[in-house]
């Protein structure tokens, strides 16, 4: 259903009809004392060619830069025809479109993608997407504790995005759950299973297992998923989406399988745009699909048999349960979704696969001619997927200035999130970068260490 | 459909049947699976679990809403009505002999505070919109 916005002459013609002389007159049930006279910090309104020019300028000053970050965000080519799609008015401008009488086009699309991510986590239901990766974290803990019933506590390694990490803590501190954090092997970049040991069980009622981790490696992730069943926790997948175009997905993770899978679906046909909006996935066994949160959409038949899409399982949800809801959300990230939906149409099993392994090839090529450069080491022994942590002979900052002046974000410096890699780089490599990329990127690496000095 | 004798009622419209053993046998009433519509779904007391009289132990889901059931007196549930998840209509198809769980009793005073099939049909027929 598309958007129409009203002209002035609809708004009076209504506003006579119902006896009222102006809008303002129908918020008067306000308090004067209330009310905001006028936006004294917000300047006056631009045209839209105003506005143009000043984005424009704003982009201008960024400056190109061929971009070698990950943690969380990735860059990968989004092919013309899915916003070409995602941007048709039915999708773009709908409100909320759940009425099955209403947006049975919209409820489709979202039983598909609802369908693609079961096939790609190998669990058998999700729900129609969450806000982002971190709050879907966050509300698989709330779900692990609800399940379970008495414990408080969540075990988290801390090779789970820190940004994770503390979103997980705001969102479930006030209902009285907390984090134990686990600590990964300084060799190979994966969670320390030895510090499993020292955990007292009963108090946790899950385990978040990270795949890839922060540092982009691959985490032992059957061993952790068996300690969790073994002693009665739930097992959370934190997943890359592309990445289960090429790894064993969390359902088929351990002897029994993860319980609940989350992660970001940004990679899925999502541009960058300076951090968002991006979505959040959720997938769980069937045994739990009444504990999950967020919309799920059916596909059942109508009156005349033929095929129709609707919201179901809504006594989950708030509208019906209120206070004793799986959660408060009561929407998706509708658009995003239909982007990756669109995405993951278009490129197919075949398709993801190939992405996610030229990914991986890229950067195991780079870090490779990285490493050639002296003062440049690998740090941890664990395979990775496109993402690696490389430790230099000298601060980071200096050198990532001097990529910077060659054109080049070269990778995220850890030392902000993780005090004890102050000299290590993450760096990650796309299906987008081409040979010459790689070879520009060790050359400038190589001329800005012999520049800097150790 | 009146509400039989031979049982007890809350006001919030359990049946109660007190069996030989000294448990009591718990299901809802015609009443309220006319109320709630057809049922799809009831998350059950766990066995083993101990609840205070009028402390909410369950939930039942209809097509429209969902409602808490609550413990008519206070005690531990002995078994709950698995079953029920392959065939939730019968709560609605004869909500008299359909048991929800059985509860063994802490305090046989609480029994007193039962309504009984006139007292219940009164806060039925009130119920009504």
């Amino acid at each position: 259903m598309p958007f129409i916005p009203h002209t002035e002459a609809d708004v009076r013609a209504m506003l006579e009809t119902i006896g009222v002389r102006t809008t303002d007159e129908l918020f008067d049930e306000i308090p004067p004392a209330l009310r905001l006279r006028s936006l004294e910090g917000v300047p006056p309104g631009m045209s839209e060619m105003q506005i143009m020019r000043l984005m424009q300028e704003r982009a201008a000053a960024d400056g190109f830069r061929s971009v070698f970050v990950g943690a969380g965000a990735y860059e990968h080519h989004i092919p013309a025809a899915v916003w070409q799609i995602a941007t048709r008015g039915e999708y773009y401008t709908s409100y909320t479109p759940y009425q099955a009488e209403a947006s049975q086009g919209t409820l489709q699309l979202l039983y598909e993608y609802q369908t693609m991510m079961t096939s790609l986590t190998g669990l058998a239901v999700t729900n129609a997407s969450m806000y982002d990766g971190a709050s879907a974290l966050a509300e698989a803990a709330l779900m692990a504790a609800r399940l379970h019933r008495t414990a408080r506590r969540i075990l988290v390694p801390r090779t789970v995005d820190p940004a994770w990490r503390a979103v997980m803590r705001t969102i479930i501190h006030n209902q009285g759950l907390s984090l134990t954090e686990l600590p990964y092997d300084a060799a190979t970049g994966c969670t320390d299973l030895a510090a499993l040991d020292s955990v007292t069980a009963a108090e946790h009622a899950a385990l978040v297992v990270p795949m890839p981790n922060f540092f982009g490696a691959l985490e032992p992730v059957d061993a952790m998923t068996d300690w969790a069943h073994e002693h009665g926790l739930l097992a959370i997948a934190v997943v890359n989406p592309l990445s289960l175009a090429l790894l064993q997905p969390p359902g088929e993770w351990g002897t029994h399988g993860a319980d609940i899978a989350v992660g970001d679906g940004q990679p899925l046909g999502i541009p960058l745009a300076s951090g968002g909006p991006y979505f959040g996935f959720m997938a769980c066994r069937a045994e739990l699909m009444r504990q999950m949160p967020g919309r799920i959409v059916g596909r059942t038949v109508d009156a005349d048999g033929k095929p129709g899409y609707t919201l179901t399982l809504q006594a989950r949800e708030q509208h019906i349960r209120r206070s004793k809801a799986t959660s408060n959300i009561c929407t998706n990230q509708g658009l995003m979704v239909t982007a990756a939906t669109i995405y993951m149409a278009l490129l197919g099993p075949v398709g993801l696969a190939e992405v996610a392994r030229a990914s991986h090839a890229n950067a195991s090529r780079l870090v490779e001619a990285m490493c050639a450069v002296p003062g440049v080491r690998r740090r941890f022994s664990a395979p990775v997927f496109h993402e690696c942590v490389v430790e230099l002979d000298r601060p980071v900052d200096g050198v990532l200035r001097g990529l910077e002046a060659e054109g080049i974000l070269g990778g995220l410096a850890l030392g902000a999130r993780y005090p004890e890699l102050d000299r290590h780089l993450l760096v990650c490599v796309t299906e987008t970068k081409a040979d010459e990329d790689l070879r520009h990127y060790a050359a400038a690496l190589r001329r800005t260490m012999a520049g800097t000095g150790a | 459909m009146q509400a039989p004798d031979n049982l007890k009622y809350t006001e919030t419209h359990e049946w109660v049947r007190q069996e030989a053993d000294g448990t009591l046998t718990v299901g809802i009433t015609f009443h309220a699976q006319e109320m709630l519509g057809d049922v799809v779904f009831v998350d059950m007391p766990q066995a083993g679990r101990s609840y205070r009289q009028g402390e909410e132990c369950g939930v039942i889901e209809s097509v429209k809403a969902a409602a808490d059931i609550y413990a008519p007196v206070s005690g531990e549930i002995v078994a709950a009505n698995t079953a029920l998840a392959d065939a939730p209509e019968k709560v609605n198809q004869a909500p008299y002999e359909t048991w929800l769980f059985k509860i063994r009793p802490q305090n046989a005073a609480e029994l007193q505070s039962l309504l009984d099939a006139a007292g219940y049909q009164k806060v039925a027929d009130a119920d009504k919109h």
